[in-house]
């Protein structure tokens, strides 16, 4: 038990975005969050990281309602990255990795040991010790990714939560990225739009609709052909090739068209 | 960390230096030794054995103006490098923020209009009207959702309301006179420097100084914005009042002392970025002591290149300032290549 949200609702412009939502992602495995868009993936995170104070319903890490701890306290254990953080400051990715240091640092005090060691550490995981001394400017989409990855290793959390990390990234970057996030070993929550990579990379799911829960479980559970038809209006043909309770997703057509198509 | 001491040492003697040099510029001639035995005899040491008239001129003209230049350049750099950070905007800067405008108003409306009869000083006015137009705009931004970009655009809001009064009352109410004097305030001028505006500018300076070095590691973290400075563990409310409201006052403050000087608060931290990085714990200092030396040699040139009439300081900064700041971005922008 780590962080865990209980009945969480958020209305914004009286829109209900969360709607009673509750997710307990498994200590070191990686959840993914699910959903067409408008489904609350981005708030809900927002929500889990403390960025968002929930109108009702509360989100604890370790039981404790986060709203209770101090900002420093939960950035030393949850570490976040954006959909797509941008920065005009000509930061270095040695300077980038290194704001992850920010809530273990004490104000006026220089960089200990254990923070240069954490911020090497990070730029070694992320496969980025070569680039550290390249700026942030000419990074590519997957290198940027990689750096606010790396910097958000320096938190040293145990709690990771990833905001779609894989939009704009190229094929193999996107599987690069995903893996990178497998093999760390932290608690994730990753919101993800291609349900192929959530087959591949997430222990478990949680599927979204109009700021409700609609199921989760294992990927080899919850993504049906006829969940899919259910929550995204597309029609796919799933099948498990290799027999290990991880689907394949093809997805056919939208059943809108199909429906509005005269019948032949 | 030892080759940054280094150059912080290296900062400092050119600053000390820059103020002992600038002192000795002007119609009376005066040497560097004149100048550390005036200022070794009023710290209680021996007599110097100058005339009264030199003595004054160092100790009551010079000294306090050149002091005061140098506190004036390292305040309005240091608040620039602060509100470009936090606001996320290479434009922004204590202008920017109506904060000088705000104080002009004031000003302007102690000299021409007699507010507060005669109990209030000029700086006083000027403080006050900075103090409101600081407290407009927060609630202007408050109301408008308080995130960054709104804060900018209610200070613009801000800065064009205060500049339209001060308009308003000269245009109206003033006579020729008092127009060419509040007109040379209103350019910014250190021609009026005393002992007390030392003083005061220095302590205020010290005491923001402080705040802003202690929340250097915050204002780093403001790099990506609001919200991942939030998810790295920052009170991002907090700490931005606390960092509007340090750098709101020492403007007040400086700009109460020196009027509008412009320039400084916006270019002299993108220089200092380009010197030593973008990381406050060094680019803070860096901009006061850069600020410091460039406005001590400004005002140098200011008062001496056409006299005896004197250039407002404000004027000269830019004149000054621009051809300089366009070389510095250049060069950088060819050693990024």
């Amino acid at each position: 038990m780590t962080l865990a949200a209980d009945r969480v609702s958020r209305a914004a412009d009286g829109r209900l975005i969360l709607d009673g939502v509750g997710i307990c992602p498994p200590p070191g495995a990686v959840t993914g969050l699910l959903g067409p868009n408008g489904s609350g993936k981005s708030t809900l995170l927002r929500v889990l990281c403390g960025v968002l104070a929930p109108a009702s319903g509360v989100v604890t890490l370790d039981g404790r309602p986060l709203a209770d701890l101090r900002r420093r306290d939960v950035a030393r254990r949850v570490a976040v990255v954006e959909q797509q953080a941008d920065t005009l400051v000509e930061l270095t990715v040695a300077d980038v990795v290194r704001l992850g240091r920010t809530p273990h640092r004490r104000a006026w005090a220089p960089l200990s040991g254990a923070d240069e060691r954490a911020v090497h550490d990070a730029l070694e995981r992320t496969g980025l010790a070569d680039r550290a001394d390249r700026t942030w400017h000419t990074l590519s989409g997957g290198e940027r990714q990689r750096a606010q990855i790396a910097r958000a290793l320096a938190q040293e959390p145990r709690e990771l939560l990833l905001d779609e990390p894989t939009n704009h990234l190229d094929l193999q970057h996107q599987h690069d990225l995903l893996h990178l996030v497998r093999e760390l070993g932290v608690t994730s929550v990753v919101a993800l739009h291609d349900l192929n990579l959530a087959a591949m990379y997430c222990d478990h799911v949680v599927v979204l609709r109009q700021g409700r829960v609609v199921v989760a479980g294992t990927p080899g559970e919850v993504l049906t052909e006829a969940l899919i038809a259910d929550v995204y209006g597309v029609r796919a043909a799933v099948t498990d090739p290799d027999a290990d309770g991880r689907p394949h997703i093809r997805v056919l057509g939208t059943l809108t068209r199909e429906r509005a198509a005269p019948a032949r | 960390m030892t080759t940054s001491l280094l150059r912080g040492a290296a900062g400092l003697g050119t600053l000390l230096l820059s103020v002992a040099l600038a002192i000795t510029i002007g119609p009376a001639d005066i040497g560097v030794t004149d100048v550390w035995s005036v200022v070794a005899g009023h710290l209680g040491g021996d007599a110097h054995g100058l005339t009264p008239i030199r003595d004054g001129i160092v100790w009551n003209l010079r000294l306090p103006r050149t002091l005061l230049a140098a506190v004036c350049g390292a305040g309005l750099a240091v608040c620039g490098a602060v509100m470009q950070s936090l606001l996320r905007n290479p434009l922004a800067d204590p202008f920017v923020l109506g904060v000088s405008s705000g104080a002009s108003t004031g000003a302007v409306a102690v000299v021409v209009l007699g507010v507060g009869g005669g109990a209030l000083s000029v700086s006083g006015g000027a403080f006050a009207g900075a103090v409101c137009s600081f407290a407009a705009m927060l609630l202007l931004s408050h109301t408008l959702g308080g995130t960054t970009d709104r804060v900018v655009l209610s200070g613009v809001a801000a800065m064009q309301l205060f500049s339209a009064l001060t308009s308003f009352i000269v245009v109206t109410s003033a006579d020729a006179e008092t127009t060419r004097g509040v007109l040379f305030w209103l350019l910014g001028s250190l021609g009026g420097a005393g002992w007390n505006d030392v003083w005061i500018c220095s302590a205020v300076l010290v005491l923001a100084l402080a705040v802003c070095l202690g929340h250097a590691g915050t204002l780093d973290a403001f790099a990506f914005g609001q919200d991942t400075a939030s998810t790295l563990g920052v009170d991002t409310t907090r700490a931005r009042l606390v960092l509007l409201c340090a750098t709101a006052l020492l403007t007040a403050a400086l700009v109460a002392a020196a009027g509008a000087i412009g320039f400084v608060g916006l270019v002299l931290p993108h220089a200092a970025r380009a010197l030593v990085g973008p990381g406050h714990r060094r680019l803070l200092p860096a901009a006061a002591l850069g600020g410091a030396v460039f406005l001590v040699w400004i005002d140098t040139v200011a008062r001496t290149v056409i006299e005896p009439q004197e250039v407002p300081v404000g004027v000269m900064t830019s004149l000054v300032g621009v051809p300089a700041f366009v070389l510095v971005l250049y060069r950088t922008r060819r050693s990024r290549r």
